[in-house]
């Protein structure tokens, strides 16, 4: 059964990561409990599992770390991680990118009506195809960014290509060169963002100030004719009134590439509605962010087990 | 002015893809007197000495030589957006007819399709939909992925008013961006998006992970991809067409898709347009196609529109034409 001299690593399945940590799966784990728990020093966690609760962090006596596979923490209980001396950090820098790609990719499917496009493409129905079938300007159209983090900061830099008009909002205000650098003014009032954007794109992370950050009272200061993207959480959106907006033209058209629950139950009013795209949390799903989460992961919990500085850390605040 | 008539403006039919938009009638009616192919067929003796321009909008009313010997006094034809290969430019010039079409009004919205297009086909974005709204979907694999844009290589066959604007734009997302153009652009142009000419279609090929096409539909472009080229491609590069779909041997690309050749297509534009409903390319998983929406957006319409409107007004005026095409 091995595994004495590499430190032991608990995985909800296995993920690939060979020659520097043993790799215990969840099941290998409750088989044999007894043995394994005190040779389990990380935790790597990947789309949230194994779920992290008193009970297993109990169980490891010697855990030194939790590395998590995204950015986003708030499927963790950070303060009662720490409460047991363990280590928490993330991976800002793999997911970055794959995230802003989403981000552009779901403004442009929603504002050009891709999924729409391709529908009439091939459907039975000739009659269709002669329709006259228009979508929205990108190029030179008003964006607002909710949360200018590096990935919103990615958004920009790619906006900007699109002569997009590029406002922003955030819990500070960037560097004035970083603004310029982008072609984006700050809106230190969420509210003037929100009448003046085409398109507004969220790309908070979800905090108990964000939960709901966008609720009926926010749509209903955007535009009629503006759409709405999330690629942050589900939980940033207020769900319900979001239907209702669609439902009755108080926005446009929304593109969702995360939703709470996720999946949405089958019978979610989301599904149904023609203005909007729902995507599986596309954000970091390429081969080359999942090799370099894994290795920024990695790189997390040599660091830690080592007792040197973790390089993203993570800080229950 | 007064009391003079309202040139005669022979279109198609109003709504429709092919039509005038309704919203457009109010405004085009200040100028022109509008005629439709039904109105024209039933009052053929007294219409034909009348239309003195043709408004064509996708391609239609389609010109033939039997409709051109009926219009003794039409002066010039209008086309809308940026493609005039749907034209006999001979026949045109035989019966001394202008052409104007709409070139650079279009080509920001299709670069921006082109973008549209390559995101949505690496990152799996219609599958995914599919998946998201699915009945049958209880969650979502862990391991289902789509492939990088950022970072990844572009070959942009076609370089001109588009295919500029669409280096421009993949500039931003740290693409390393190949070219392949009759002339090569000059140096600053080249520099400001970061290109490099291949003189050789081949090396754009071999190197890309993303092939994009946006040349004019020409006797040299005519089937410019075919078996050859794919087969040059990349296993893992993708084949955006935001051209014409002759510039792509068609059959040579089912085939390409089928064995895996390349991974991956979206394509705007296909031959014919819409596909007959059994095409194989409307079956295959690994291709993405729009209804040839490059320039469909209200704002671009309406400027197409207006640049026809200016291009007919103009002819009649004996004014040089704005936006003529030379034949």
């Amino acid at each position: 059964m091995g595994g004495g001299e590499l430190p032991g690593l608990l995985v909800n399945e296995i993920g690939g990561i060979h020659g520097i940590l043993y790799l215990i799966t969840m099941k290998e784990f409750i088989e044999n409990r007894k043995h394994m728990s005190k040779k389990i020093q990380a935790i790597y966690l990947w789309w949230h599992k194994p779920v992290i609760d008193q009970e297993l962090l109990q169980s490891l006596p010697n855990l030194k770390v939790i590395a998590n596979s995204g950015v986003g923490m708030d499927h963790l209980d950070l303060k009662l991680i720490a409460s047991f001396g363990v280590k928490m950090a993330n991976c800002p820098h793999a997911v970055s990118t794959s995230t802003a790609d989403t981000g552009m990719a779901l403004l442009l499917a929603s504002a050009r009506r891709l999924v729409e496009g391709y529908h009439i493409v091939i459907s039975s129905c000739m009659e269709y195809c002669e329709a006259s079938f228009l979508g929205a300007e990108v190029t030179g159209a008003t964006l607002g960014i909710i949360g200018m983090g590096s990935i919103g900061y990615k958004i920009a830099l790619r906006a900007k290509a699109f002569e997009m008009n590029i406002l922003y909002h955030n819990r500070t205000r960037r560097k004035e060169q970083e603004e310029q650098a982008v072609g984006a003014t700050y809106c230190e009032k969420i509210d003037d963002l929100l009448r003046q954007a085409d398109f507004v794109m969220v790309v908070v992370s979800l905090t108990p100030q964000t939960h709901k950050l966008i609720g009926k009272r926010e749509m209903e200061l955007m535009k009629p004719t503006a759409t709405l993207i999330n690629i942050s959480r589900g939980a940033v959106v207020d769900q319900e009134a979001l239907v209702t907006a669609l439902q009755t033209g108080v926005i446009r058209a929304a593109a969702l590439d995360v939703t709470y629950p996720e999946p949405l139950p089958r019978d979610h009013t989301l599904l149904k509605l023609k203005n909007v795209i729902i995507t599986p949390h596309l954000g970091i799903r390429t081969d080359k962010a999942a090799y370099m989460i894994t290795e920024e992961a990695v790189e997390n919990i040599l660091a830690a087990l080592n007792g040197l500085p973790i390089p993203n850390e993570v800080l229950p605040s | 002015m007064e009391g003079q008539e309202l040139p005669y403006v022979l279109i198609d039919c109003i709504r429709g893809k092919h039509g005038v938009h309704e919203d457009y009638v109010e405004f085009l009616e200040k100028h022109f007197h509008l005629i439709t192919m039904k109105e024209y067929l039933e009052n053929k003796e007294f219409l034909s000495e009348k239309i003195r321009a043709i408004f064509m909008w996708y391609h239609r009313p389609v010109i033939t030589a039997e409709l051109l010997q009926t219009l003794p006094n039409l002066k010039i034809v209008a086309s809308s957006g940026m493609g005039i290969d749907h034209l006999d430019l001979d026949l045109l010039s035989s019966y001394g007819v202008k052409l104007s079409n709409t070139p650079f009004v279009v080509s920001t919205d299709t670069a921006d399709l082109g973008m549209a297009l390559m995101l949505a086909c690496s990152r799996r974005l219609v599958e995914g939909y599919q998946m998201a709204v699915s009945p049958d979907t209880e969650y979502f694999p862990s391991d289902w992925l789509g492939s990088e844009v950022s970072g990844m290589t572009l070959g942009i066959v076609g370089m001109g008013t588009t295919g500029y604007k669409v280096a421009q734009r993949a500039k931003a997302f740290e693409m390393k961006i190949l070219y392949h153009n009759r002339h090569q652009r000059n140096k600053e142009e080249e520099s400001a998006v970061g290109a490099t000419y291949c003189k050789k279609i081949d090396d754009l090929l071999q190197q890309s992970d993303f092939v994009l096409l946006s040349v004019s539909l020409t006797p040299q472009t005519h089937k410019l991809i075919g078996k050859r080229e794919l087969e040059l491609m990349k296993p893992t590069a993708t084949l955006i067409n935001i051209s014409r779909g002759l510039a792509v041997d068609q059959d040579a690309l089912v085939e390409a898709l089928q064995n895996k050749i390349i991974k991956a297509a979206g394509l705007d534009v296909t031959y014919p347009e819409p596909l007959p409903r059994d095409h194989p390319l409307l079956k295959l998983k690994n291709v993405l196609i729009t209804p040839h929406i490059g320039g469909a957006t209200k704002k671009t319409h309406r400027l197409m529109m207006e640049n026809m409107v200016e291009s007919i007004q103009a002819s009649l005026a004996g004014l040089p034409v704005p936006n003529e095409v030379l034949l």
